[in-house]
């Protein structure tokens, strides 16, 4: 089960990288939010996907599964959730003032 | 009786919430911020005397004994730093309170900046690994907003940069987390050092290591130093000034912590390759500051070349070497900030922002000049001012431990940093003066003062090296011996 997750967010690192490769400032965005999914997977796995009942008391057996890393998911889902609203609003602003999401349009003058 | 250690970060998140509410009463905004740092200072230094008598200092959240709760760790290392953090801040405010516009004011400019050294704080306070990712996600929320304020074409560009960069990074901080809690079922810094010397560093910790080198490299600009120059010479002077003195020391400061109290069992491989980065971040960083014309840009460039210079002090890892890095951290936070404040005083007096279209501004501005040549000595190294030991004692940890080429490439940097600033100083000060007397913007009390107040602080702590070498020392001996950390975090109730 580990392996399987593991390759599947390998697959989203990829299909990540490619997009923020790309020239398009929203593509970017759609990237990094891809990014955050695998790295939460990843934690999920890096914790241990053992059969067990869900970490409340007094639900199901004895014998729960660990309740740290998905401690760590909430907070950082809520942290890369916060970071893409601030980056879409700021992809919209620049392409308000600029007029263009293409990145390699996006350089600048020279002099300045 | 500890609940102390948490000041720092607290108090200015409470007045940052507090001052949400207050958005159009702009005086109350300055003179709170103002005093919330005034506080810490007075706290950290406070904290920084406790230690000195009691040890290592710790504050478990919710009574929960470590390993098992969040806990924030005060040694001399990071007390030295969150007091540096307060003085910087504190100065940047007041130089923010004259040249920042009424309407960015009113935009909440000032609970964003205490956002920012909130997260600075509780990044250097913290005993815990996801914490500090936290803690930095607070710092770069901050910053995000902080880079981008006033919305110009060149900042949203240059923002835009950053902050895929910086989310980059942090997936790169979450995975390494993620492999770390895998491994070894942890994520308190001791805990994770005492399994860490149990199992032996294997060779896949040893990696899960490199890519800890990888996130601080990149929040830290060393040798991964691409987006630095673009986004620390966008924003608005007092802000640039906050983010050169603070936001790559935060990321210094997690890899001191990173590769003394962790991964410190294989240092021919991981001290080799910070050793080979700094070395690389040395030469790039100087060509970049001789290479251009524009004063924040060599600015940054500067904050590269110091970047590479303390993590020399990392790579050679001798306690001599460390002592000298500690020395250099706090010296370059109140330098770069001084010369950040004193590249956007040129610019707001000028309205230019290239070396070559000022000229003779030391006729005008002669207070300014003389400052600006203060600073020039000072990152030099030249002996009655602050650079001086730091720089002294990393070369004579690298005498120790053999490293010369490192020790060559250190101090030649020095030449560097020397010659782009002189070049600013003879290009713009000297030379026939371009403003005439109608058009001299004058010098407000609000640039001046800040300035001359961290020109005297790098003289202060150029002389009073000694009272000061006794924190430094301890701070040092925490980081050669990490035994000392653990024991008063985990065998200490």
């Amino acid at each position: 089960m580990e392996t399987l997750i593991t390759i599947l967010a390998g697959i989203l690192v990829t299909a990540a990288t490619y997009l923020i490769l790309s020239k398009s400032l929203i593509r970017v965005i759609l990237g990094t939010a891809i990014l955050s999914h695998a790295a939460h997977l990843l934690i999920i796995t890096m914790g241990g996907l053992k059969n067990g009942s869900v970490p409340i008391i007094g639900e199901g057996d004895a014998n729960p599964v660990d309740a740290l890393p998905q401690a760590l998911i909430l907070t950082s889902i809520v942290i890369s959730f916060a970071v893409t609203a601030v980056s879409l609003v700021l992809a919209y602003r620049t392409y308000q003032e600029t007029g263009t999401d293409k990145l390699d349009q996006l350089r600048g003058d020279r002099n300045e | 009786m500890n609940n102390i250690i948490a000041m720092p970060m607290m108090i200015p998140i409470l007045v940052g919430i507090l001052l949400i509410f207050f958005r159009h009463h702009i005086k109350l905004q300055r003179w709170s911020s103002l005093a919330a740092m005034i506080a810490n200072i007075g706290i950290t230094a406070y904290i920084l005397h406790q230690i000195q008598q009691n040890g290592i200092l710790r504050l478990d959240f919710g009574g929960w004994e470590p390993p098992f709760g969040i806990l924030f760790v005060a040694d001399s290392f990071s007390a030295l730093l969150v007091l540096t953090t307060s003085i910087v801040a504190a100065i940047c405010l007041v130089y923010a309170f004259s040249s920042t516009e009424k309407s960015y004011e009113q935009m909440f400019f000032y609970p964003f900046i205490n956002f920012l050294v909130a997260g600075v704080n509780g990044s250097f306070l913290t005993g815990d690994l996801f914490n500090l990712y936290v803690c930095f996600e607070i710092m770069l929320l901050a910053s995000y907003v902080l880079i981008a304020f006033g919305g110009r074409k060149g900042q949203l560009r240059e923002s835009i940069k950053y902050v895929i960069i910086n989310v980059v990074s942090s997936w790169f901080f979450l995975i390494a987390i993620a492999y770390t809690y895998g491994a070894l079922g942890t994520l308190n810094f001791a805990h994770l050092s005492v399994r860490i010397a149990e199992q032996g560093q294997s060779p896949m910790l040893t990696v899960v290591s490199i890519v800890f080198l990888t996130v601080f490299a990149l929040k830290a600009g060393l040798l991964l130093y691409f987006w630095l120059p673009g986004s620390y010479s966008v924003p608005p002077t007092a802000i640039a000034a906050l983010f050169g003195a603070l936001l790559t020391k935060v990321g210094i400061y997690a890899m001191f912590r990173v590769f003394t109290l962790l991964f410190y069992h294989e240092p021919h491989i991981t001290h080799t390759i910070i050793g080979i980065l700094a070395g690389l971040t040395l030469i790039i960083g100087s060509i970049g500051a001789v290479a251009y014309k524009d004063v924040r840009l060599i600015a940054s460039y500067n904050v590269v070349i110091a970047v590479g210079f303390i993590l020399v002090g990392l790579a050679v890892a001798t306690p001599t070497a460390m002592e000298g890095s500690i020395f250099y951290l706090i010296h370059d936070m109140i330098v770069k900030a001084l010369l950040f404040l004193l590249a956007g005083t040129m610019i707001a007096v000028t309205g230019e922002t290239r070396i070559d279209y000022m000229s003779g501004l030391i006729r005008n501005y002669p207070l300014l000049g003389w400052i600006f040549f203060i600073v020039i000595l000072a990152l030099a190294g030249i002996p009655p001012l602050s650079g001086f030991i730091g720089k002294v004692l990393v070369g004579q940890g690298a005498v120790e431990a053999g490293a010369y080429i490192l020790l060559a490439l250190a101090f030649i940097s020095s030449i560097f940093v020397l010659y782009s600033l002189m070049r600013v100083f003879l290009t713009s000060f000297w030379g026939e003066t371009i403003i005439s007397k109608e058009d001299k913007i004058p010098m407000k009390n609000g640039w001046i003062i800040p300035c001359i107040i961290l020109a005297a602080g790098s003289f202060i702590l150029g002389i009073g090296v000694e009272p000061l070498t006794v924190y430094v020392k301890d701070a040092a001996e925490v980081l050669a011996n990490p035994q000392i950390y653990i024991d008063a975090v985990l065998y200490d109730n």
